[in-house]
């Protein structure tokens, strides 16, 4: 390892300026009044009305008193009165849109309430209340949090939808508890952190309508003043003397950014975005250890070959391998199934075949070949050519389809792109392939949206865009998994019978089993990233070699399983993608184990034609030794 | 403990009713398993007897009747039934620690003491197998079973009569799932809880249950013990589902399609009986089943034992005279 993602800087250019900024104007609102307090209030007729002057960086006013030190020193009033009036606005809105979320009766009016105010725009709502409230500082203050409330209520609302319909707060209703409860309980300390991010951010809105009160003479009233007070008292010698102008005007301008962006910028670091993306390491790693330990079968003619495959993945918290060794290859028109739980790496195998792994995940691998192209290497050659001969079909079709664009066009795109088809032909193709997927009335079901179609109908879409190329290769991701099982069974027979129609090579991702015993010729189970049985289906489940494999078998009761017995169980979890073990990931679960397990890597090897596992200890063929609980299991499987 | 019964409920959201009068009986301490496809509505069932879904018709939970008593009372009531979802991501707030998920359970004027309360919370956590030294760990440092098992000791913290498990372990991996399913027979068991289990795996709620409904549309179309229903399944669907279920070794999802439904995806009928546009024994197979199309064979009483509501259910051909 030469080089491993560097840490970010602690403080980027994108956290340290806002930083600096809300510390300089934290410091104006404390030391400002005692630092310039004099300057600010002493006036001498001997100097009023300068221009600016080395003595007076911004001139001084018509009482001869300091313009810059009257700025400084009105930060503190003007601060002051903006998180007051954010606090006001807040506490009203926020009050008013849990309102409007929780009660039944209410909401309605107060949301129509809501969304009328809101019409207007909130300087125009902040002059109307001031009149109301009266003019003044405390006025002022009410009028722009009254205008703030109907924003605050809205995105109260709004969050409030999404956490009271979670299940956490129904499992807290089922339990008897009241809705006053349940607010402060569950939903504010939910919903707490966008509000307060959204309040960081009205502060300098708030600066912005304050001042813009004072300078309508709605708000601050002299001898006081803030930074609208001094615009205002400025305005009429703007042409004579332009500091009493822009030294307010900057003031405003600077703080009403600041805010902005401290506001923006907690968001992104409380929502773990950082500024930019960590940089890659630009040397390629080398493919230490892990190589070499699968034995090289050297078959040719194979569709895909994959040879210690490995996925890395470098993030800022450091580097994680969610594929550590997979070694495979699938001959043409072989079914072949990856059975794993979730965080075994087989959805990312599948991904590494499709070519589907982007920054910062990165592709190692001795071998990965599809047909005759290097998936390792570059190009939109080998793109195209993987979009004219793969076809991929993921878990859930609903997000696999736009929801914007017709079902038709899904279909014809590829072609179009890949295969440079004119539009009437691949059109005829495209309602042909809906056809022959079992779509009923394909013409129209052509120019549907997503939505208008069944789960299993969507599914069938997908896998009727798979087959407008001539896909070589159909890998199907947990294809089944958010279907029922009577469509799922439909979709079984479908892919096997476009298999059979096409000659296609399929590779079957599944969390279970079951599903990939019933339609694959041969069976990877995967663990931590390892293949660690390769079998034909038939031996996998009357001889699973792999402990793991054995107890996967047992653990989930089939329909024959004896009611009066305990599901067979293992405790621990399987180790994470960034954990670094020496020798075999399954042991700490394993009743098998013992020290060679924890301290050397089983390499996949052969136990009879076709059989292939990683562990020290197989329940099957050579080395396999004694009866224990998991022979005991497998016998009864 | 007390017994569930649940006579000719209803649910409406807006326009749609999901469930169109459904009855069934659990008795005390007994498991009674829900089946059916997405959108049968069986969990919408177990949102209307826990109250979170309005309903018309009767939930009892021994003599009491939720849907016909006060609010005061219903509330008392309501938290001797309780939940455990399928999703225990969404199911605990992000924010609480273990301990407070599960005293959230805790009716707390049982306790005059914090601390006898903390107890409480430890025992349950023991009940459920987990490390009392996680109770200050939050939900998402747990694994997707140790968070499952959060929620059941914070459902069983209310002391509750009744069970309802909606696809506790749907989100679940294998070896998982299986502690989570010995768990909550042992469970059963032993604090003899009467338990609605609700699930599209056949096998598991075969494993859990002693008696099974299979829901189609917000009906209940076949009702029966667990190994009657399996091995002289009745009704059409019944059939269908218990035919598409993948097994280990089998290999018969690719050969075997007798029992397979003839257009999944169809909207159910309106009129007659709404399983008709999919059933293999139905009009679609058989032209000259009128009755099908005319009568509705779903009879809404229910109660009687193993009884499907199925014009041609008598035979496993389906070529039965109409009742």
């Amino acid at each position: 390892m030469t080089e491993v993602a560097r840490k970010p800087r602690r403080f980027p250019l994108s956290t340290a300026i806002p930083l600096a900024l809300l510390l300089l104007f934290v410091f104006l609102s404390i030391a400002g009044p005692w630092l310039w307090g004099t300057d600010a209030e002493t006036s001498n007729v001997a100097v009023a009305d300068q221009g600016i002057s080395s003595a007076h960086w911004m001139g001084t006013d018509d009482l001869g008193r300091d313009v810059l030190a009257r700025t400084l020193v009105a930060t503190r009033s003007s601060l002051v009165l903006a998180v007051l009036a954010t606090i006001v606005g807040g506490c009203a809105g926020v009050a008013l849109g849990l309102l409007s979320a929780v009660s039944r009766r209410l909401g309605r009016l107060i949301d129509g309430a809501i969304g009328l105010l809101l019409a207007f725009p909130a300087l125009l709502l902040a002059i109307f209340f001031a009149v109301l409230f009266g003019i003044g500082s405390v006025g002022s203050v009410l009028a722009v949090g009254a205008a703030f409330a109907p924003g605050f209520a809205r995105i109260t609302q709004t969050l409030t939808a999404s956490v009271i319909s979670k299940e956490y707060v129904e499992a807290s209703r089922v339990l008897g508890k009241r809705p006053l409860y349940l607010t402060f309980r569950h939903i504010l300390p939910n919903i707490g952190e966008p509000v307060i991010l959204y309040s960081t951010i009205h502060i300098g809105t708030a600066v912005l309508a304050l001042s813009g009160l004072s300078f309508l003479g709605l708000g601050v009233q002299p001898p006081s003043y803030d930074w609208g007070r001094l615009l205002n008292e400025g305005l009429t010698r703007i042409y004579t003397n332009p500091g009493v102008g822009i030294a307010p005007s900057i003031a405003i301008v600077l703080a009403g950014l600041t805010f902005n962006m401290v506001g923006e910028r907690l968001s992104d670091i409380l929502g773990g975005r950082t500024a930019a993306p960590p940089k890659l390491p630009s040397k390629q790693r080398g493919l230490d250890p892990a190589p070499a330990r699968a034995e090289t079968t050297g078959t040719t003619g194979e569709l895909v070959e994959v040879r210690n495959l490995r996925v890395v993945y470098h993030t800022v918290d450091g580097v994680t391998t969610p594929v550590r060794d997979v070694s495979f290859s699938i001959a043409p028109g072989e079914k072949v199934g990856i059975v794993g739980e979730s965080g075994s790496g087989k959805s990312m195998t599948a991904s590494a075949v499709a070519r589907l792994i982007d920054t910062p995940g990165r592709v190692e691998a001795r071998t990965l070949r599809f047909l005759d192209a290097d998936l390792l290497g570059h190009g939109t050659e080998v793109d195209r050519h993987l979009g004219r001969n793969m076809s991929v079909v993921f878990q859930d079709p609903g997000e696999a389809l736009n929801p914007a664009i017709k079902i038709g066009t899904h279909l014809v795109e590829p072609s179009v792109i890949h295969q440079r088809e004119p539009k009437p032909a691949a059109r005829r193709k495209a309602i042909k392939a809906l056809g022959s997927v079992a779509i009923s009335d394909p013409a129209r079901r052509f120019r549907q949206h997503q939505h208008e179609l069944s789960g299993g109908m969507k599914q069938r879409v997908c896998i009727a865009i798979g087959l407008m190329g001539e896909a070589r290769l159909i890998i199907a991701d947990e294809p089944t998994t958010a279907l029922d099982v009577t469509v799922q069974r439909q979709i079984l027979r479908l892919i096997n019978d476009i298999g059979e129609m096409t000659g296609a090579g399929l590779l079957f991702i599944s969390h279970d089993i079951a599903v990939v015993s019933e339609l694959c010729d041969r069976i990877l189970v995967m663990y931590a990233g390892f293949v660690v049985e390769e079998a034909r289906t038939a031996d996998v489940f009357t001889s699973p070699a792999h402990p793991y494999t054995a107890m996967l078998l047992a653990a989930s009761p089939d329909m024959d399983t004896d009611k009066s017995r305990q599901l067979p169980t293992i405790d621990g979890r399987m180790p994470g993608p960034g954990v670094d073990l020496p020798g075999c990931y399954f042991a700490a679960r394993c009743p098998r184990a013992d020290v060679t397990c924890t301290e050397s890597a089983p390499p996949l090897r052969t136990l009879a034609e076709g059989h292939r596992v990683a562990c020290w200890h197989p329940l099957t063929g050579a080395g396999a030794a004694g009866d224990d609980e998991l022979t005991g299991v497998e016998a009864k499987i | 403990m007390a017994n569930l019964s649940v006579e000719n409920l209803r649910v409406r959201y807006g326009a749609a009713t999901v469930v169109r009068g459904v009855s069934f009986d659990v008795a005390d301490g007994s498991v009674v398993g829900l089946v059916g496809e997405s959108g049968s509505g069986k969990t919408t069932v177990a949102r209307a007897v826990v109250g979170l879904a309005g309903s018309s018709g009767a939930i009892r939970i021994g003599e009491t009747d939720l849907n016909a008593c006060s609010a005061r009372q219903a509330r008392r009531v309501r938290r001797k039934v309780q939940l455990v979802f399928q999703d225990s991501r969404s199911s605990l707030d992000p924010r609480f620690t273990v301990e407070q998920c599960v005293l959230e359970g805790i009716d707390r004027s049982e306790f005059r003491r914090r601390a006898d309360a903390s107890r409480r919370v430890a025992e349950l956590l023991e009940m459920v197998s987990l490390d009392p030294g996680l109770a200050r760990s939050r939900p998402g440092n747990l694994s997707g079973g140790q968070r499952q098992r959060v929620a059941i000791a914070r459902a069983l913290a209310a002391r509750p009569d009744v069970l309802i498990a909606d696809e506790v372990t749907a989100s679940l991996d294998v070896s998982v799932q299986a502690v989570v399913i010995n768990l909550l027979r042992e469970l059963q068991a032993e604090l003899g809880l009467t338990m609605v289990f609700i699930s599209h795996n056949f096998a598991l709620v075969r494993y859990m249950c002693d008696d099974l409904a299979v829901l189609f549309n917000g009906r209940i179309v076949e009702h029966g013990s667990v190994d009657e229903v399996i091995s002289a399944p009745e009704h059409p669907y019944t059939r269908s589902l218990l035919a598409a279920i993948p097994e280990v070794g089998r290999r018969r999802l690719l050969s075997d399609s007798a029992a397979e439904a003839t257009a999944i995806g169809d909207r159910p009928a309106v009129g007659g009986c709404d399983y008709r546009l999919r059933c293999p024994v139905g009009p679609v197979a058989h032209a000259d089943r009128e009755i099908c199309r005319t009568d509705d064979p779903v009879t809404e009483a229910g109660g009687r034992l193993h009884q499907a509501g199925c014009h041609f259910a008598h035979r496993k051909d389906g070529a039965g005279v109409p009742a």
